[in-house]
């Protein structure tokens, strides 16, 4: 039982534990947007395109931050322009940059294997993070958080129904662009938890499990931001035992919710869809017995 | 907030749309249209009936010319939420997380502070949207778990809670089965009757003449606009589908034994056709039209 504990009386594991639950957190509150636009993959792309930029923020000791914006901005404009420019489609194109800059992020890192924190960049370890980093993490978390909470809902009508949101006032572009900024900000953020390899994890699958049990977009970012926030917390938690490795265990958690609601969803679960097609068809080879 | 009462008027001046890919959808298109007005908006698929909408929306800026609703920039009128929109069934995504009742009360956050928090009267409006639509009982179904004509329902109740003065509607006919599409006419003209201005895309060429007072033919420039009985003739609607249109005549020889020199005109694209029966062969001005029951 006391062993249990023990990661608790170390004053870096708190920071750690609290600084990944507050980014999955928010995390999977942007998931609950990000999989119902289509746009998973932009995220991964986003994600990979950020590691070379890191990698350079380190070699030359600059925040990583900001080689993260630079290289993600270098990549989104790499990418808009070859769609101009070309009748290629978009999976090739986001396929095609994000593999370029992490190749080139790999080729970086391979140049100076003694920055340790680069490898952590990819593969994440929550345990292995500065105090100054895990203050940005935080300080980003809660921007986003407090972002979040005052535009969810026009947000929210921007991606269902962008006309509509215009014809009452809301300004779709501005809205749009906020939703990316705070997406890249926090997947940036969230290297640091699980890597830039399983980051995309964490802003789709919260999401896409609390869409199979919700039928209402409010409810659906609570439960998102639920199942974000308590696999974040075990997956820092158990990585004190396994010593690292705290991305593939959140992603692990994650998956192990999302296979539970696939199968035991009460509405959109498998097993519910076989029990309501059986019911119909019992009932219509045998009328008498299912009411009116 | 204050009550808004405007005059809602359209005026769209010699607009050219062009999207970002190059492709210009409309050009030199003019039209205006006044306060009690339903106005049908008729062309063929891809002649620019969702793009005129999105320009009136300021969705997309005209490269030339203007839109302006009630004297005002399309902006300005946004701000003060007086125009609202029903969309193409198409546009929509209908697995999205959302309740009717959700849907509905989107047409009131133009009414609500920045949280888009409902307060008693947003929730009673919604509630009575509904109730003119016929939708109450459906209020907390899933948006996708709808028939083709509910679907639109819980759209036109959004617009109805919206208050909007001037309501954009994109094929809200399309799908819909006939009891629905007359209920949906009933609710415009009553709309109509309380001042506010309608313009409704639709390929329902027989309903036209029974409940819409003004046309507009599309087809990437107006054709021709104006009262439904000036512009709605089988010579308009032959130039604004062109080969698309089936179009039978039967003239007075064929249809009477008498020297009635009346002929039957039968104009469909598909959906419900128009049927002119009248003196249309010298004179297509006073054209009598009947609408058939279901095509
Ligand atoms: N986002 C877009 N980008 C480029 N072209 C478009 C876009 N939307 C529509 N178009 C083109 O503009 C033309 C008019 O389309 P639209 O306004 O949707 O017609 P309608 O609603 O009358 O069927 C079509 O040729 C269509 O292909
Ligand atoms: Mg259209």
């Amino acid at each position: 039982m006391e062993d249990l504990l023990l990661p608790f009386q170390y004053d870096y594991m708190n920071k750690a534990i609290f600084a990944a639950t507050f980014i999955g957190a928010v995390c999977a509150m942007l998931s609950s947007y990000l999989m119902l636009k289509g746009w998973s993959l932009i995220g991964d792309a986003l994600s990979h395109s950020i590691v070379p930029g890191v990698a350079a923020a380190y070699m030359i000791g600059a925040p990583y931050v900001l080689g993260a914006f630079f290289s993600g901005l270098l990549a989104s404009a790499a990418m808009g322009f070859i769609k101009a420019k070309s009748n290629l489609r978009e999976d090739a194109i986001i396929g095609l940059i994000f593999t370029s800059f992490f190749a080139l992020g790999l080729f970086m890192v391979s140049l100076s294997p003694t920055s340790v924190n680069v490898k952590n960049i990819v593969l994440g370890n929550i345990l292995g993070v500065s105090d100054e980093d895990i203050f940005q993490m935080v300080l980003i978390a809660g921007i986003s958080f407090v972002v979040l909470i005052f535009t969810w809902k026009d947000i929210m009508v921007t991606f269902f129904d962008e006309n509509h949101a215009r014809t009452i006032g809301i300004n779709t572009k501005f809205l749009t662009i906020l939703f990316f900024t705070l997406l890249s900000a926090c997947t940036i953020a969230a290297l640091q938890t699980v890597g830039a390899l399983l980051v995309i994890g964490l802003i789709v699958t919260p999401g896409a499990t609390a869409y199979l049990l919700c039928d209402r977009f409010g409810q659906l970012m609570i439960v998102s931001t639920i199942i974000g926030s308590v696999t974040s917390f075990f997956g820092a938690y158990i990585s004190f035992f396994l010593d690292g490795a705290t991305g593939g265990i959140i992603i692990l958690l994650q998956t192990l919710v999302f296979i539970i609601v696939f199968f035991f969803a009460p509405k959109y679960g498998l097993i519910a869809a076989k029990r309501k097609i059986k019911q119909a068809s019992e009932l219509l080879r045998n009328p008498a017995n299912g009411g009116q | 907030m204050a009550d808004y009462k405007f005059n809602p008027t359209l005026k769209v001046d010699d607009i050219t749309v062009t999207y970002n890919n190059g492709h210009t959808a409309i050009h030199d298109a003019s039209f205006e249209l006044e306060a009690g007005t339903i106005c049908a908006l008729v062309g063929v698929n891809g002649s620019g009936k969702s793009t005129l909408f999105k320009s009136i929306m300021g969705f997309i800026k005209p490269i030339k010319g203007a839109v302006t609703l009630s004297g005002m920039a399309v902006n300005a009128a946004l701000k003060l939420n007086i125009v609202s929109y029903v969309p193409q069934a198409e546009d929509v995504d209908w697995n999205f997380p959302v309740l009717v009742e959700d849907v509905v009360m989107m047409g009131r956050y133009g009414h609500m502070n920045f949280l888009r928090i409902p307060n008693k009267k947003d929730k009673a409006m919604v509630a009575e949207a509904l109730e003119k639509v016929g939708m109450t009982e459906f209020s907390q179904r899933q948006i996708g778990e709808l028939s083709g004509g509910q679907k639109k329902r819980v759209f036109l109740a959004r617009s109805i809670a919206q208050e909007g003065q001037i309501i954009l509607l994109d094929e809200p006919f399309t799908g819909v089965d006939v009891k629905t599409e007359l209920a949906i006419m009933e609710l415009l003209k009553e709309m109509r009757d309380e001042g506010r201005l309608m313009l409704v895309a639709t390929h329902n060429l027989g309903s036209i003449p029974d409940f819409c007072d003004h046309t507009v033919l599309l087809n990437r420039t107006v054709l021709a606009a104006g009262a439904t009985a000036d512009v709605f003739t089988p010579k308009n609607l032959e130039k604004t589908f062109g080969g698309v249109l089936r179009h039978f005549t039967l003239g007075g020889d064929d249809l009477h034994d008498d020297d009635d020199a009346r002929s039957l005109s039968v104009i469909t694209d598909d959906e419900r056709p128009l049927v002119i029966y009248g003196k249309e062969t010298k004179k297509s001005k006073h054209a009598t039209s009947d609408k058939d029951e279901e095509a």
